[in-house]
């Protein structure tokens, strides 16, 4: 098989597992976190289509500027994206973005795609007073 | 190789230098000049108009104080690495992560004792980034010597490398890490300036805000009116391991 169809098919799978607020509401394993920042809003960043291919790409590019040259802007920040796709439990604690049914964790499980983000980084935000 | 090849021609260099000093001036009217030091706004990448670096009096660094250490380590979550299970106290105790290491220095004629901090020394030559052999050790352009932890094998050619034992290795998986200074198992770390605070518009460490003594004094080397500059300009200072000619950021008086 060649690798286009298996990326098609990986997408394909993708789309219908993280297919929005439509299947989210059907009961389906959605991605995006009842209760998140994220879950209020209309789309990410960039229009959802965009985010599901390319965030991977908007993460390694900020990552690079942000070491290298010192740009800490938030729009593209890892940061950023745990700050708004993090659930919280019934006590209000912050869930990690990788912990099981997580955003993070719910494609990147189905897929079987590592995620290496969280060997270093936080996966919950820290609270503002430290750091800033 | 010739021998030509390995000796540095330090005129070139100086002269680079003189050149970009000229273009990050600019003569507004005759006898105003304007330096180009501003404040940086958050998408504008760091540039050599700034160099961070810093100023410490060993004569005000007082022994037993560990003020700088702790905030340090605080700040930069040092103090939420845990001993690994079954782990060797000693060993521990040498290899755990550090960036500020207390020093003692003894004169043996006189007896007389000078502490003092031990931290990266952001040398403009950092021998660290000579020696990686991917890139991950790096100087950026402000004149902060980091490790891009991102592209950073583990090989510890650096720790080697720097005459100022300031880097740490990484040994175990990390539990808790707060967001603004990520760390995993597997890679080298040392004092980077406190970047965060910097990137986010502030100009001080946490060193320099926990010293009681005010024996650390830190800013941007090439703004003359920079209080680590009339420092670094009023008070006798010196790099350690000067024969190196690293040209470090941080300085030293009293030693």
């Amino acid at each position: 098989m060649s690798s286009t169809v298996v990326r098609s098919l990986c997408l394909a799978a993708l789309f219908a597992l993280i297919g929005g607020p439509v299947v989210a509401a059907e009961g389906a394993p959605g991605a995006i976190v009842p209760g998140s920042k994220a879950a209020g809003l209309d789309h990410c960043v960039e229009p959802t289509p965009y985010m599901r291919r390319h965030h991977m790409e908007l993460i390694l590019h900020q990552r690079d500027k942000t070491v290298h040259q010192g740009i800490r802007t938030k729009k593209y920040s890892l940061a950023n994206c745990i700050d708004c796709h993090v659930g919280h439990d019934a006590g209000g604690k912050a869930v990690p973005v990788n912990a099981e049914g997580q955003f993070c964790d719910s494609c990147h499980d189905f897929v079987g795609q590592s995620l290496d983000c969280f060997e270093c980084h936080a996966t919950t935000p820290t609270p503002a007073s430290a750091g800033k | 190789m010739s021998s030509n090849n390995e000796s540095i021609d330090r005129k070139r260099r100086s002269f680079l230098g003189k050149a970009g000093a000229a273009v990050a001036t600019t003569v507004v009217a005759p006898g105003v000049v304007l330096h180009a030091a501003a404040p940086r706004s958050p998408e504008q990448p760091v540039t050599d108009a700034v160099r961070w670096g810093m100023l410490i009096d060993a004569n005000k660094c007082a022994s037993g104080c560990s003020d700088c250490v702790q905030a340090c380590e605080e700040e930069n979550g040092l103090n939420l690495v845990q001993m690994p299970e079954g782990a060797d106290p000693e060993e521990w105790a040498r290899q755990r992560p550090r960036w500020i290491r207390q020093i003692q220095l003894q004169d043996n004629l006189t007896g007389q004792v000078t502490t003092l901090p031990m931290m990266c020394q952001h040398c403009e030559e950092p021998p660290c980034a000579d020696v990686c052999p991917t890139g991950a050790s790096f100087r950026r352009a402000d004149g902060i010597v980091m490790v891009d932890r991102h592209i950073c094998i583990g090989c510890r050619y650096c720790m080697m490398a720097c005459p100022y034992k300031a880097r740490s290795f990484i040994h175990e998986e990390v539990e808790e890490k707060p967001t603004h200074t990520p760390r995993g198992k597997g890679c080298v770390e040392s004092c980077n300036f406190c970047v965060h605070r910097l990137d986010n518009g502030r100009t001080t460490t946490a060193c320099q805000d926990a010293c009681r003594h005010q024996a650390i004094v830190f800013g941007d080397l090439k703004d003359k009116n920079s209080p680590v500059a009339k420092a670094l300009e009023s008070v006798k200072s010196r790099q350690i391991r000067a024969d190196l000619q690293l040209n470090t950021g941080v300085r030293y008086s009293g030693v």
